[in-house]
């Protein structure tokens, strides 16, 4: 008998109460396999976390175990996201940031969505910790969103993820409507000259350095997330290091995002994903993404005033909205929008120097939600 | 459901997070922009001192 209920535990084990919701979480986990191999969005994670939770939503399978070993050493541990971050680093270039340094600016207004998303969710969710991580979602950036939410010890940290990754993926079909309902036609096609003044191989290298000092003294719980980004942008930039820095924006990157995926899904059980609580997660991460987008391009407007006053040079305002840290997505979306507009404006290296002030303006904002909720 | 309140009093009492937040990113995005500024211009500065040293002595 004993032999006989053994073989059969598996099936057995769909006979507990509320095992119907395990059905539900295989239709969730297939339909981010669907989006990642038929919509090809954000495949890399979404892929993987699909499957991780079709296998962890399955009675008496002992893979909780191994899953857990994984979590508790890469994400836990928060070795994981930090390790991604240097393949991140590596695959910047800052060049368009450096000729052009004030488009930090525009990276830093559009994490407004971040606090306004905090105000929206400490109305429902009762403890600081999760609506704290929960604004994260903002930071448009899986490793922070990992980090941050990881050391609030939020109770939602699967759903975070889910979101921050999903809606990175939705930013072609998010931003655009918020960018065409705060912007006139006529601000639309602005034209942005390109000024290439000299960027020296002492300023690139240098750079990575001096903003990890800056994270170091003015922001200590950003050290890790843009050390680590810094290291593998001066990995790529040193120009002695050719071999490392293709390790680690093709390997080492594509290496922990499979571990990665597959370990954000050891918190995806039907009992812990399955309530009204990841629902209004997913609603409160759009409202990030959308306020991100919005505080980016308002502040763009803003500066646009200022420049009528003082005879500045006017920007295209779209471009704060590429200050989303969705890299390099967010930057072409809104260099494609301007040539939607007018097809003689190139406004790409503007978009993604501002993008990839993002990255960095992101990082900073995450880390000043912790430091204010840990 | 149980872990879910009604508070709309918590969005003005958080409205001080969002102002020193934002106020706090962009401080220390300031910083670094006048570090970058700081660091173009030693650079160039030093390239067009070696330029000049390179063009004297030819």
């Amino acid at each position: 008998m004993d032999i006989f209920l053994k073989l059969f535990e598996g099936v057995l084990g769909f006979a507990e109460p509320d095992s119907w919701k395990m059905i539900i979480m295989w239709i969730i986990g297939g339909t981010l396999i669907y989006l990642a191999i038929k919509k090809e969005m954000e495949p890399t994670l979404l892929l993987p976390i699909g499957f991780g939770a079709i296998l962890m939503n399955f009675p008496n399978t002992g893979i909780a175990g191994p899953l857990e070993t994984l979590y508790n050493a890469g994400i836990a541990y928060e070795l994981f996201p930090l390790i991604l971050f240097i393949g991140i680093g590596a695959m910047i270039d800052f060049g368009p940031l450096l000729n052009n340094p004030k488009l930090m600016l525009f990276g830093a207004a559009a994490q407004f969505g971040i606090f306004f998303t905090l105000c929206m969710a400490s109305m429902f969710f009762p403890e600081a910790k999760d609506y704290a991580s929960i604004s994260i979602i903002g930071a448009a950036d899986g490793p922070t969103s990992i980090v941050v939410a990881n050391a609030l010890k939020s109770n939602y940290v699967a759903a975070i993820t889910v979101a921050a990754y999903s809606y990175m993926a939705l930013v072609p079909i998010i931003q655009p409507p918020v960018i065409r309902a705060l912007t006139t036609k006529e601000e639309r096609r602005i034209r942005m000259a390109y000024k290439q003044t000299s960027v020296s191989k002492t300023t690139k290298i240098l750079f990575p350095i001096i903003i990890s000092i800056v994270a170091c003294i003015f922001v200590p719980d950003a050290a890790s997330l843009i050390g680590f980004l810094m290291f593998g942008n001066l990995i790529r930039e040193c120009g002695v290091l050719d071999s490392l820095s293709d390790t680690a924006q093709k390997v080492l990157a594509n290496l922990v995002t499979i571990f990665l995926g597959i370990t954000i899904a050891f918190n995806m059980t039907a009992a812990k994903f399955l309530n009204l609580e990841t629902l209004l997660i997913m609603g409160l991460g759009l409202i990030a993404f959308i306020f991100d987008t919005a505080g980016g391009v308002l502040f763009a407007k803003l500066y646009n005033v200022l420049a009528k006053i003082f005879k500045w040079e006017r920007i295209n305002p779209m471009i704060g909205a590429a200050g989303i840290s969705a890299f390099p997505m967010a930057g072409r979306i809104v260099h494609k929008m301007a040539l939607e507009e007018d097809n003689q404006n190139f406004i790409l290296m503007h978009s993604i120097g501002v993008n990839v002030s993002g990255q960095i303006a992101s990082v900073i904002a995450g880390t000043l939600v912790l430091g204010f909720f840990l | 459901m149980e872990n879910l309140v009604w508070n709309p009093g918590q969005f003005i009492y958080n409205l001080k997070y969002m102002g020193v937040g934002m106020l706090g990113v962009f401080i220390i995005v300031g910083i670094i922009i006048a570090a970058t500024y700081a660091t173009n211009k030693i650079t160039n500065n030093l390239a067009k001192r070696r330029r000049e040293r390179e063009e004297s002595r030819d």
